[in-house]
């Protein structure tokens, strides 16, 4: 399947909480509530599989794979990936979160097995907001990187993708096989119609144990609070424009 | 002690703020030796202006062509070789340093931790998840090096007036062919960038149609401000996508920050809550952006903002 003639897209993807969930704090502060929210596909990586797909609609790509790195249950997410449009899953099996390089690490092996011409992911995952995976991918497999992707135009060999950064777009010219990480703008998921999700449910997905990958080292962060942030107090109500100018005045705000 | 490796950022021939917010957060690890490495092309000034950052002891200059733009691939390699004896490698949290630091942790074997907010020591960091709806103490395993980006909302810069010595590096690491600069188009004309902007107005659903944001437009031109919009502007084509605040837009901290016609959805709020002032138009009484608001008003925006002009043009005569 993963015979080198073959042109394939990797998308890296995680489980997140779903981005329209308030999130809470505990009171003892251990970290999120987590028990009962709703998950989904982090927003980003949603957007890396639909420009995976758009690539392969228009001749680009052979085969988009899908991987995830998590918990048992995480299938289910995958299975939505597939239902998108994807031919394949890997879903790496473990049980607690890994660090952003022991995950660059273990999808550094996908990689050597998969020989992908270009790894997608999104430019963060929403929940520990890390934004890093993909630039470490990159440096550990030793290729280019354009990261906040927002236009993405593909030859045989190379890539020019556009960048937003702060200054404004920058294009770079990066030769394939690369990695590339989704900004917001790059496009719009396509939503998942009934008869892609009955017909997901029989693609392959291969479940590889961590242990089997190996490589993912020992952690060396850990998270010992977690706090809700500062409050904001609520302020002033002004009755008129007068008013509102004379606050902000005032204030040296205008 | 710790000895921390700044990253300096800059655009050819100006020394970005950040740079000046990363020595500030290298300073706070007490005792820290602060060292700046600036990689730039020939004939520029940005090493002299870094050695002018108070509590910076040496500049580490890196000068090739190659630095006309800055590129992870390139630079990455080369910091991590400049890191060896350092404690700590430090970046700002912009998209250059978003891009480059992780890159040069992989090279390192360094975790990174990103985002930092404040310093407890010199393992121990504050950083936000969830888009600032929660925030995490983050332990780092003693002897290890750790590679971090400074989030600049929550540092000042260091003062001037310094005069470190400026000394040249020459880094043996290969650099890389296969990443090549094509173009830079520059966000937002004459208006301030979004991200950096000490003032932004931004205007939602409530404006109605895209000519309405003229309103908008008007108004942060006559304070100098950025304009930004709710998802909703967005979503109904008022506006372009890269002018969204929230969540999945853009996420900004100015000093003032003026929301017109906007509700208040949770992921817009998420966008704005480092804003120092937060002032609200909306004519619905029970809007959730008056929850955060520290000077409400309620009422009509078409009769309110020129009203508003007009007394800020009255003031200036």
């Amino acid at each position: 399947m993963n015979n080198s003639s073959t042109r394939r897209i990797l998308v890296a993807i995680k489980r997140v909480v779903d981005y329209n969930v308030r999130i809470r704090v505990k009171p003892d502060a251990s970290g999120v509530m987590l028990d009962g929210v709703k998950l989904s596909i982090n927003p980003f990586d949603a957007i890396a599989i639909e420009e995976a797909l758009r690539i392969k609609e228009r001749g680009g790509a052979d085969e988009v794979v899908i991987a995830t790195i998590g918990p048992a249950d995480c299938q289910a997410t995958l299975r939505n990936a597939l239902a998108m449009g994807a031919q394949r899953a890997l879903h790496v099996v473990a049980d607690s979160p890994l660090e952003p390089l022991a995950t660059a690490r273990v999808l550094l092996k996908l990689t050597e097995r998969e020989q992908p011409f270009l790894v997608i992911l999104g430019k963060q995952a929403i929940d520990d907001d890390n934004n890093q995976t993909g630039q470490m991918l990159a440096a550990l497999w030793n290729r280019p990187q354009a990261t906040f992707a927002s236009k993405i135009e593909l030859t045989d060999t190379n890539a020019k993708v556009t960048r937003e950064v702060d200054a404004g777009l920058e294009t770079l010219d990066i030769d394939l096989p690369a990695v590339i990480t989704t900004d917001l703008r790059l496009n719009e998921p396509r939503f998942v119609k009934l008869p892609e999700i009955m017909k997901a449910k029989t693609k392959p997905l291969t479940t590889i144990p961590l242990g089997e990958i190996g490589g993912a080292g020992t952690p060396r962060a850990k998270v010992t609070r977690t706090e809700p942030p500062p409050g904001r107090q609520r302020g002033i109500m002004v009755k008129d424009t007068s008013e509102l100018f004379a606050e902000l005045h005032k204030r040296g705000l205008v | 002690m710790s000895r921390v490796l700044v990253i300096a950022e800059h655009a050819g021939d100006k020394l970005n703020a950040a740079t000046a917010k990363c020595v500030k957060a290298a300073t706070s690890l007490s005792g820290a030796e602060v060292v700046v490495a600036v990689f730039a092309a020939p004939g520029g000034t940005i090493a002299q202006q870094a050695a002018q950052l108070s509590g910076v002891a040496r500049v580490l200059e890196v000068v090739n062509p190659v630095h006309q733009h800055a590129l992870a691939a390139t630079i990455a390699p080369q910091v991590a070789e400049l890191a060896a004896g350092f404690t700590h490698v430090f970046g700002p949290s912009t998209t250059f340093g978003k891009d480059l630091m992780p890159r040069v942790a992989a090279l390192l074997d360094a975790p990174q931790v990103s985002d930092v907010m404040s310093i407890e020591s010199p393992t121990r960091f504050r950083r936000p998840i969830y888009a600032g709806n929660a925030i995490t103490t983050v332990e780092i395993a003693a002897d290890t090096r750790i590679v971090a980006t400074i989030r600049i909302a929550s540092f000042e810069a260091v003062a001037g007036g310094g005069d470190a010595r400026v000394e040249s590096a020459s880094p043996g690491a290969a650099l890389p062919t296969h990443t090549r600069f094509v173009g830079l188009a520059a966000a937002g004309g004459d208006r301030p960038d979004l991200q950096s902007a000490t003032k932004v107005i931004s205007g939602g659903r409530a404006l109605a149609s895209g000519e309405a944001f003229k309103l908008i437009y008007n108004l942060a031109d006559k304070i100098g401000a950025a304009v930004g919009a709710s998802r909703a502007a967005v979503d109904a084509g008022y506006v372009p996508s890269d002018m969204q605040v929230g969540q999945t837009g853009k996420i900004i901290a100015p000093e003032l920050y003026v929301a017109i016609g906007i509700s208040g959805a949770i992921q817009h709020l998420t966008g704005i809550k480092d804003a120092r002032t937060i002032v609200a138009i909306n004519k619905d009484a029970e809007a959730p952006i008056f929850e955060v608001a520290d000077i409400g008003l309620v009422g009509d925006l078409f009769t309110i903002v020129p009203e508003l002009e007009k007394l800020i043009d009255a003031s200036r005569k």
